[in-house]
């Protein structure tokens, strides 16, 4: 598949926003760390900054559309179409996190309800997120539970980095802890992406040419595919990067995503200076979309094999 | 329940690609608007089809076969790049099975052409919206048409027949013959979309010679027949 960067940023940014929504929540209801000892401003900035992911991710998917403004004709479909079940979660899933945040700045008691009813909002949303992907069973690299599973811990784990870069500004206090989790999500991450790499590495086609045009030959060549210059099928369905790239990306990723992190994480003392929290974010962020990057560059689709050779 | 389909014949199929262009004729002359082209006469040509020829060498010097191979949309009778769909644009029709797009709600998310194994769906780049082979939907339901013209416009511009339109799920149908009598097969039964198009497969050439020399022997005057000993007293 041929990359969409538009798809790649929405992804990655609502699974950031989703991650520190997470990570707000397990402080608010005391799962992580002390109390809190100077009020709810992290809670209240923490969910500005989720909803500003969240929004840019969800401007990102504007970019994906031919015709943006009829964007809201996707909720139509919510009974077949986990795209459309996306589009519904997302805004609903926003303004949680809107009145979460507002509740603790205003003081209001809704404030853990709504922590609540977010947390099953945002696993919902990894779910049916990752499901978008998973559901395509013949792009057989993205048709398996470890979709589900890596776009849960990768959105969890750059959310908790985030997190703790946050708390190392504003309450010391809980950075140490959050800074434990983050680096446990990054292992977790690292662990379940990399044992996604060794199954796709084992994959073997179930489509081939003899499947493709039912001519069960062992030596079939295509001579033609039936025009000369580009088509949307040569664009959507090709990256056109040699393979040094793709594997490029492939090292690029685990560096930046999950060893550069884990590295800043427990050797440079990230919970205590904001500036190293902060650049391991930026880092792991930098990891994730070439991460993203990746696992499109490496699902082949089976329409590829009728698009082999120009003339 | 109807299911309208495509027999392709790829004993016959020349590779011509009158259907591709009469295909675009018919189409981009419709009320939903051009297939648009981008830099037709320029340096990287690209535009908007719903059916292609293509052409692969089966077989190794020099015993290979030239296979012509036009690829349309299938008209999926579990069709996976509809229920994908987040508008409802693309949709199945009951009444005769063909998997169609309504162009006014589509949003070109492209989600479809990602769930459609066969890569018979394109983006028309200029209007936005995805688009595929309709079967002609408004020539096969015009019926201010004579009824030899209500078929689709590739089948109508074959010149060697190797098109056939027709209810697959009508056992008595040209289609519903030609496959139960030449092994007629679909593409990519391993995701078991149950493509409605068929193709049917090349036969040996000693096959096609015996079944030729049997038509030949037949339409002979019977003066020239060769002589039947089992008639002589």
């Amino acid at each position: 598949m041929n990359p969409a960067f538009s798809v790649i940023f929405l992804t990655t940014l609502i699974g950031a926003g989703q991650g520190l929504f997470l990570a707000l929540v397990a402080v608010e209801c005391g799962l992580i760390g002390s109390a809190l000892a100077t009020g709810t401003a992290l809670l209240v900035r923490g969910d500005a900054i989720a909803l500003l992911l969240l929004v840019a991710g969800l401007i990102a998917s504007f970019f994906h559309l031919g015709h943006p403004e009829r964007a809201w004709r996707a909720v139509a479909m919510w009974r077949t179409s986990w795209l459309s079940r996306e589009v519904i979660v997302l805004p609903v899933f926003m303004a949680v996190v809107a009145l979460h945040g507002w509740g603790h700045y205003a003081g209001v008691n809704l404030a853990s309800a709504l922590g609540i009813t977010g947390v099953v909002l945002c696993f919902a949303l990894f779910y049916i997120t990752a499901m978008n992907y998973v559901c395509i069973k013949f792009l057989q690299e993205w048709a398996t539970p470890l979709t589900i599973v890596n776009y849960t811990l990768l959105g969890c784990a750059s959310g908790f980095t985030l997190a703790t870069a946050l708390a190392a500004a504003m309450e010391p206090s809980l950075a140490p802890a959050i800074a434990r989790w983050a680096l446990i999500l990054t292992l977790a991450a690292a662990a379940s992406r990399i044992a996604s790499l060794v199954r796709n590495a084992g994959l073997r086609p179930k489509s081939t040419l003899q499947s493709a045009i039912g001519i069960p030959h062992p030596r079939i060549v295509q001579k033609s595919q039936g025009f000369m210059g580009s088509s949307f099928n040569t664009r959507e369905f090709f990256h056109g990067k040699t393979r040094q790239v793709v594997q490029g990306a492939k090292w690029g990723f685990l560096l930046l995503a999950f060893v550069m992190p884990v590295m800043l994480l427990t050797l440079a003392d990230a919970e205590r200076n904001g500036a190293i929290a902060i650049a391991t974010f930026v880092i792991q962020y930098v990891g994730l979309l070439a991460e993203r990057w990746f696992f499109f560059a490496q699902a082949r689709h089976p329409q590829n094999l009728y698009y082999q050779a120009t003339s | 329940m109807t299911q309208l389909a495509l027999v392709i014949d790829l004993n016959v199929c020349v590779g011509c690609h009158a259907c591709v262009t009469s295909c675009k004729e018919w189409n981009t002359s419709g009320v939903a608007g051009s297939l648009s082209d981008e830099n037709p006469y320029g340096k990287d040509p690209s535009g908007t089809f719903f059916n292609r020829v293509q052409t692969f060498e089966v077989g190794t010097f020099p015993d290979t076969q030239t296979v012509h191979f036009p690829k349309s949309c299938l008209h999926c009778e579990d069709p996976p790049c509809v229920p994908v769909c987040p508008t409802g644009a693309s949709y199945k029709r009951e009444s005769d099975g063909l998997v169609l797009i309504d162009y006014d709600k589509c949003i070109g998310c492209k989600y479809c052409a990602w769930a459609c194994p066969y890569g018979v769906r394109e983006l028309d780049e200029n209007q936005k919206v995805m688009k595929k082979c309709t079967m002609c939907v408004d020539r096969i339901n015009d019926t201010s048409l004579a009824d030899e013209q209500r078929k689709p416009a590739c089948v109508l511009a074959c010149p060697t027949n190797a098109r056939l339109y027709g209810d697959i799920h009508d056992p008595e149908s040209i289609v519903s013959k030609a496959i139960r009598e030449n092994g007629g097969y679909q593409l990519m039964p391993e995701w078991e979309t149950k493509p409605a198009n068929h193709y049917l497969p090349r036969r040996s050439a000693s096959a096609i010679d015996n079944e030729l020399s049997s038509k030949v022997e037949q339409q002979r005057p019977n003066s020239l027949r060769a002589t039947d000993a089992s008639s002589k007293p």
